[in-house]
């Protein structure tokens, strides 16, 4: 569930990243240039842009409303007692166990669940760049006092990395009780000490780095120093990052959902939510599993497949 | 030599193995046989303890049905009040002394007797309970049925209703109670009355409950040595495989057991239970899932029905929300409820449309009582007389638990706050984990407007179901109706039974009058066996008697 | 070596001592307490009232934090309080299920991703190197339980050939000395019940299997693309020694490393992952007695229990750190 051997592989890439400050813009391009040559890098984003455009503009084309219990209303959904239609030329992929439209259904939930995924990671990222930055700069700051600070933040860090990412994401969601927002917070928790590692290499390395001690001596000032060349140059390795944590979010979010700790409404479609609602009815109907089940593997696999390629992009050293 | 090293570790490690392995012997006996007596049941989670007398869970009373026996039990696959170790019973004129006679030639598993005394040794270890035995969550049952002990610790506590045990000869016996109550004798059927061996109890040390209060622990009696008179001797509980095992008592004065061995498998996920069943992991499982119950039978299974015992309802909080305290807002959300439409599509088949808080297979249930058909239009008026038509509620609901009234909460939940919303009030679902948050909430505090909860009865009389629910002021309901405690008061107290059932009727009337909560439904739970099991009967109180269990050859 | 250990040891104690109190402070915040998950649909307010004066939660909590560090320096863990047996005893019955089913997903992750990822990357960019490469991708985003579902249903429920849940056959009735059921099974060679137990190991071992196997392959591969083309592999190769001894003494050797390095960190996955897989084959192990104690508000069990596993997981990457000297000559551990 988590990309585990995480630390050495979240040092490498901030490590990676700044290898090629020298030139600046131009990594970008290069990377960009390479990205294009993978075809793992095609299939990914093809695969994000057909599930971010059916997330956006799908919901207004639903032949459906999602929550609409019509087959009980109607009377042909019985799933109490084992009744539950499937797929007809009204209903393309069938009924729910609570007579609902799944086509309908799928398709609003493709959005709910990048909102769940992308305001997982950006918590992640923000807390973790919190505490990242706070380390890096204490470090960089040096003084005996600044190493301390660094030295008890990474401790924690070390442990959150160390504990199991589901129960971490369990206690959290015990803790404040079941809601949307619970969700995002206890996924993204899960991944603000990736984020903070990543983050906080980066900075040290860029502020030892050459060309900015070059900036410094030629006379430019801190904050430009920091906005043109630190920021850009750290922010590769977090958007890598941050793509490949997407799909460890939704997978997350979903295996919460399994747990019962997902969204309260739970009427709102959403494919992790989908699929735990599926389990008791897999003996008469397992396509009500398969479309959210599906659905997640692809997506994630997206996300996966774009980010190790940009990952692969940024590391010439693995282009050999 | 470096690159050996691997391999002169492997090489330790298995002679470390085989040295230890050389040391321990199989103390195991040859089962030998066919496995044609072993009967592996599914079951939902584990027995908390296996002294009945500290039990409320129900894993722990289904082995101790089938391990010890009460005076009185209910008949099989019925509720009515039949012989088990007493074979008569009769209450004197006052109602408060009732005389047992007990069955002769019945032994305990250790070999002793069962006799007069042995019932007075029982009532006594529990009305003569100290300390930790006092603690509600050791002894429930005892303190939800006598109230209290001979010398109370907590005032909490109140007088109990049983005053002495006294054994006339070796099979008369005479139970003396404080006032008369309805829950006698019936209430005596509840497996945590069941009687023990004393000689075990005492050699065991089984009223130790020690530890200190932080720790409360159970005596080596409840995790190891239950003593009891029933058709299986309890054998080996084994933790670490989730399995209890219990084998056929050979002394048993009925009929003796047809399974030589019965083992119970602690499968908690619905899905795995019915998956273990069908690869052949188990030989049948409880809780089945209603959406299972129509492919097991067709899988041809030998899928069990029990009478729908139960009662799941919308309960309503009136003292959180102003507006529910408004008998035309509670009028109104049960007419705003399609009950009919939720009954067909999410309860199993046979379930039905309640109209008491109780199923009209318990005495005194009342035909005539106002009911309330779904009307979303009344509903609406209703709302709108009560000036509530902006109305908000928290609706309670919880996750993650199959209730036998209750099978699948959230769908539930998703239809009835779909048909609340219909009807213009507005919902803020409130999803907590069955326990402990969601039973916390509902029953204490008064933030809950809405939330479902439900029962199954313990034993058949009406008390145990609307008394349970309505006898007293309850944080549940919020609400303080005098006249209604009185009147069941008086119910409560009455000896002569017709007259009580009568009373029970008027009961029922008030209620959906005042309209506490709706009644929903009664849903009847299934149990299933393999396909060459036969002998079973489908018990209203899960009292399935395993023993009479067997395989088709 | 042994100042190594010693003083990595000595490190425990500070992390343990945080960790306590961290614990300690989190089970008490949850919402609810044990009082409730005790008495279910039968509960009063009088009756919680008396279970927490009985239980001690009425007293301040640093009073009651002292006591659980008290009890803790004399190995003490309390009992649970929704079984009210002594901690230790949950946990010895429940840890050594995990620990078989953890050792069974590592070597199947272990046995099948080091040879699949040396091959892909001997092979790179043929059919073997892709498939490998887009298998541990899927690998990765298949939800645990959906995949131990479909194996189950695939393997159990239609084909018949493994069991679905639980530990081992009951009615085998083996004898139990280390609740270890393979290991119980060699001692008093019952073999029966030892091939019954690994028989039940098969389907959850896959299934939490998955995702260590898709990232040793991935890290095997890349680690072996490394090192093919490092200088001592060239010279070994131009040296004119024989395929065989390059592959095993030079480039697997040196590749292993950053693999190793990743089973240690794995483990704290594979009890996420442990946590699912329990539940869903209904197997007796700690992921699912934490998430029930969770759950259950159990305070001694959540605290025993998460003790317990930060000491095996320092102590496991310990080991993983003493394994490098056996694989790498040039590490030598201070």
């Amino acid at each position: 569930m988590t990309i585990t051997g995480k630390k050495e592989r979240l040092d490498r890439l901030a490590e990676l990243v700044n290898r090629d400050d020298e030139r600046g813009v131009s990594l970008w391009q290069e990377a960009f240039r390479r990205l294009r040559r993978n075809p793992a890098a095609i299939i990914g984003a093809v695969i994000l842009t057909v599930f971010v455009l059916v997330a956006l503009i799908g919901p207004f084309f639903v032949p459906y409303e999602p929550k609409d219990t019509i087959g009980i209303r109607e009377g042909v959904v019985k799933s109490g007692q084992g009744i539950i239609p499937g797929a007809s030329a009204e209903h393309w992929f069938g009924y729910d166990h609570q007579g609902r439209d799944v086509f309908s259904r799928m398709i609003v939930g493709a959005r709910q669940t990048l909102l769940v995924g992308v305001v997982a990671t950006l918590i992640g990222l923000a807390v973790g760049a919190l505490i990242g930055g706070v380390a890096g700069a204490a470090a960089g700051l040096g003084g005996r006092w600044g190493r301390a600070v660094d030295n008890v933040l990474m401790r924690i860090i070390d442990m959150m990395l160390a504990l199991p990412s589901l129960l971490l994401a369990v206690s959290i969601a015990a803790l404040l009780g079941a809601s949307l927002s619970t969700v995002m917070i206890a996924v993204g928790m899960v991944s603000v000490p990736v984020f903070a590692r990543l983050l906080r290499v980066s900075m040290i390395a860029q502020a030892n780095s050459d060309y900015v001690l070059a900036a410094t001596s030629l006379g430019v000032r801190k904050p430009k120093i920091a906005l043109t060349h630190i920021v850009p140059n750290s922010l590769a390795p977090v958007i890598v990052q941050a793509t490949l944590t997407l799909a460890t979010a939704i997978i997350e979010a979903a295996a919460l959902s399994f747990l019962g700790l997902g969204n309260p409404d739970t009427a709102q479609p959403e494919w992790g939510v989908m699929l735990a609602d599926a389990q008791p009815y897999l003996g008469i109907r397992p396509a009500l599993a398969i479309f959210p089940a599906v659905a997640i593997i692809i997506t994630a696999l997206g996300f996966t497949l774009l980010g190790e390629a940009m990952r692969e992009a940024l590391d010439p050293k693995l282009r050999k | 030599m470096r690159a050996s090293r691997p391999k002169a570790a492997v090489a330790a490690v298995a002679v470390a193995a085989l040295a230890v392995a050389g040391c321990a012997e199989s103390d195991r006996e040859d089962s030998g046989g066919s496995n044609n007596d072993t009967l592996v049941f599914g079951v939902a989670s584990d027995p908390k303890v296996l002294d009945p007398s500290f039990a409320s869970d129900g894993e722990s009373l289904r082995v101790a049905r089938q391990v010890f026996e009460t005076l009185v039990r209910p008949e099989e696959g019925g509720t009515k009040v039949s012989p088990g170790l007493a074979e008569s019973w009769t209450p004197d004129e006052a109602g408060t002394t009732w005389t047992f006679k007990l069955r002769s030639g019945v032994k305990f598993h250790d070999g002793t007797d069962f006799d007069a005394e042995a019932v007075c040794v029982n009532f006594n270890r529990w009305y003569n309970a100290t300390g930790l035995m006092q603690s509600p969550d050791v002894t429930a049952y005892w303190q939800d049925v006598m109230g209290g002990f001979a010398q109370n610790e907590d005032e909490g506590l109140s007088e109990s209703l049983f005053k002495s045990c006294a054994a006339k000869d070796a099979t008369t016996v005479d139970l003396t109670f404080t006032r008369v109550s309805s829950k006698i004798p019936a209430a005596l059927m509840l497996p945590s009355f069941s009687i023990h061996s004393p000689t075990a109890l005492e050699k065991y040390d089984a009223s130790n409950v020690g530890g200190t209060a932080t720790d409360v622990q159970y005596p080596e009696y409840a995790t190891a040595h239950p003593t009891g008179t029933g058709p299986f001797t309890f054998k080996s509980w084994d933790i670490a495989n989730k399995s209890l095992t219990i084998e056929r008592n050979d002394d048993y004065w009925g009929e003796k057991a047809k399974l030589k061995t019965l083992i119970f498998k602690t499968i908690s996920d619905e899905n795995a239970r019915k998956q273990a069943l069908s690869s052949g992991d188990i030989d049948g499982y409880d809780l089945v899932g209603p959406a299972d119950v129509e492919p097991l039978k067709s899988e041809g299974f030998n899928l069990l029905t029990r009478p729908a015992f139960n009662i799941l309802y919308l309960g309503m909080n009136q003292q959180g929300n102003p507006k529910l305290a408004d008998l035309k807002v509670r009028q109104a959300i049960a007419h705003a409820i399609n009950r009919q439409a939720l009954v067909d599509s999410k309860l199993p088949p046979g379930a039905k449309v309640a109209t008491n808080f109780f199923p009209d297979t318990v005495e005194g249930w009342n035909g005539d009582v106002t009911t309330y058909d779904y009307d979303v239009d009344k509903a609406k008026q209703l709302l709108a007389e009560a000036g509530a038509a902006d109305l908000t509620l928290r609706f309670h609901y919880p996750t993650e638990v199959t209730r036998p009234y209750m099978p699948n909460p959230k769908d539930l939940f998703e239809l009835v706050s779909a048909d609340l919303q219909a009807v213009g009030i507005t919902v803020e679902p409130i999803p907590l984990k069955w326990s402990p948050d969601y039973l916390n909430a509902t029953t204490s505090g008064s933030e809950h407007d809405l939330h479902f909860l439900g029962w199954t009865g313990d034993y058949g009389d009406a008390y145990n179901f609307i008394g349970t629910f309505f006898d007293r002021q309850k944080d549940e309901w919020g609400f303080d109706n005098p006249a209604l405690f009185a009147q069941f008061q008086d119910a409560d107290s009455t000896a002569d039974v017709a007259d009580r059932m009568e009373k029970y009727k008027g009961l029922n009337k008030t209620i959906m009058d005042f309209l506490p909560g709706v009644p929903i439904s009664h849903s009847p739970p299934a149990i299933v066996f393999g396909k060459d099991v036969t002998g079973i009967k489908a018990s209203p109180l899960t009292d399935e008697r395993f023993a009479n269990a067997e395989f088709k050859s | 070596m042994f100042r190594f250990i010693v003083r990595r040891l000595l490190q425990l104690i500070p992390t343990l001592f945080g960790l306590s109190l961290l614990l300690f402070i989190w089970v008490r915040r949850l919402p609810g307490g044990p009082e409730d998950a005790i008495l279910g649909e039968r509960a009063t307010p009088e009756m919680r009232a008396a279970i927490r004066r009985s239980m001690g939660l009425d007293e301040p909590i640093l009073v009651q934090y002292g006591r659980f560090v008290q009890r803790l320096l004399r190995l003490d863990l309390g009992t649970s309080s929704s079984t009210k047996r002594p901690v230790v005893e949950e946990f010895l019955e429940r840890f050594p299920g995990t620990v078989e089913l953890t050792i069974t997903a590592l070597v199947i992750a272990i046995g099948i991703g080091i040879p699949l990822g040396y091959l892909a990357a001997r092979r790179r960019g043929r059919l073997i190197d892709h498939l490998s490469v887009g298998g541990s991708l899927v690998g990765i985003c298949v939800p645990i339980f959906f995949l131990a579902y479909v194996l189950k249903a695939i393997f159990s429920e239609n084909l018949g050939w493994f069991p679905s849940s639980g530990r081992q056959d009951p009615t085998i009735d083996a004898t139990r000395i280390t609740n270890f059921f393979v290991l119980d099974g060699l001692m008093t060679r019952e073999w029966d019940a030892v091939a019954d137990a690994l028989w039940h190991l098969v389907l959850p071992g896959i299934a939490l299997a998955s995702i260590p196997l898709a990232i040793i392959v991935r890290i095997t591969r890349a680690s072996v693309l490394e090192v093919l083309n490092e200088d001592f592999v060239r010279t070994a190769e131009a040296k004119g020694l024989t395929e065989r001894t390059v592959r095993g003494r030079h480039v697997l050797r040196n590749s292993l490393l950053p693999v190793v390095t990743s089973i240690g960190l794995l483990t704290g996955g594979l009890l996420s992952g442990a946590v699912l897989t329990e539940t869903v084959f209904a197997f007796t192990g700690i992921g699912a007695f934490i998430y029930e104690a969770i759950g259950q508000r159990d305070y001694p069990v959540l605290l025993g229990f998460i003790m317990i596993i930060s000491v095996v997981y320092v102590l496991v990457n310990l080991l993983v750190d003493l394994s490098y000297s056996l694989i790498d000559p040039r590490v030598r551990v201070r």
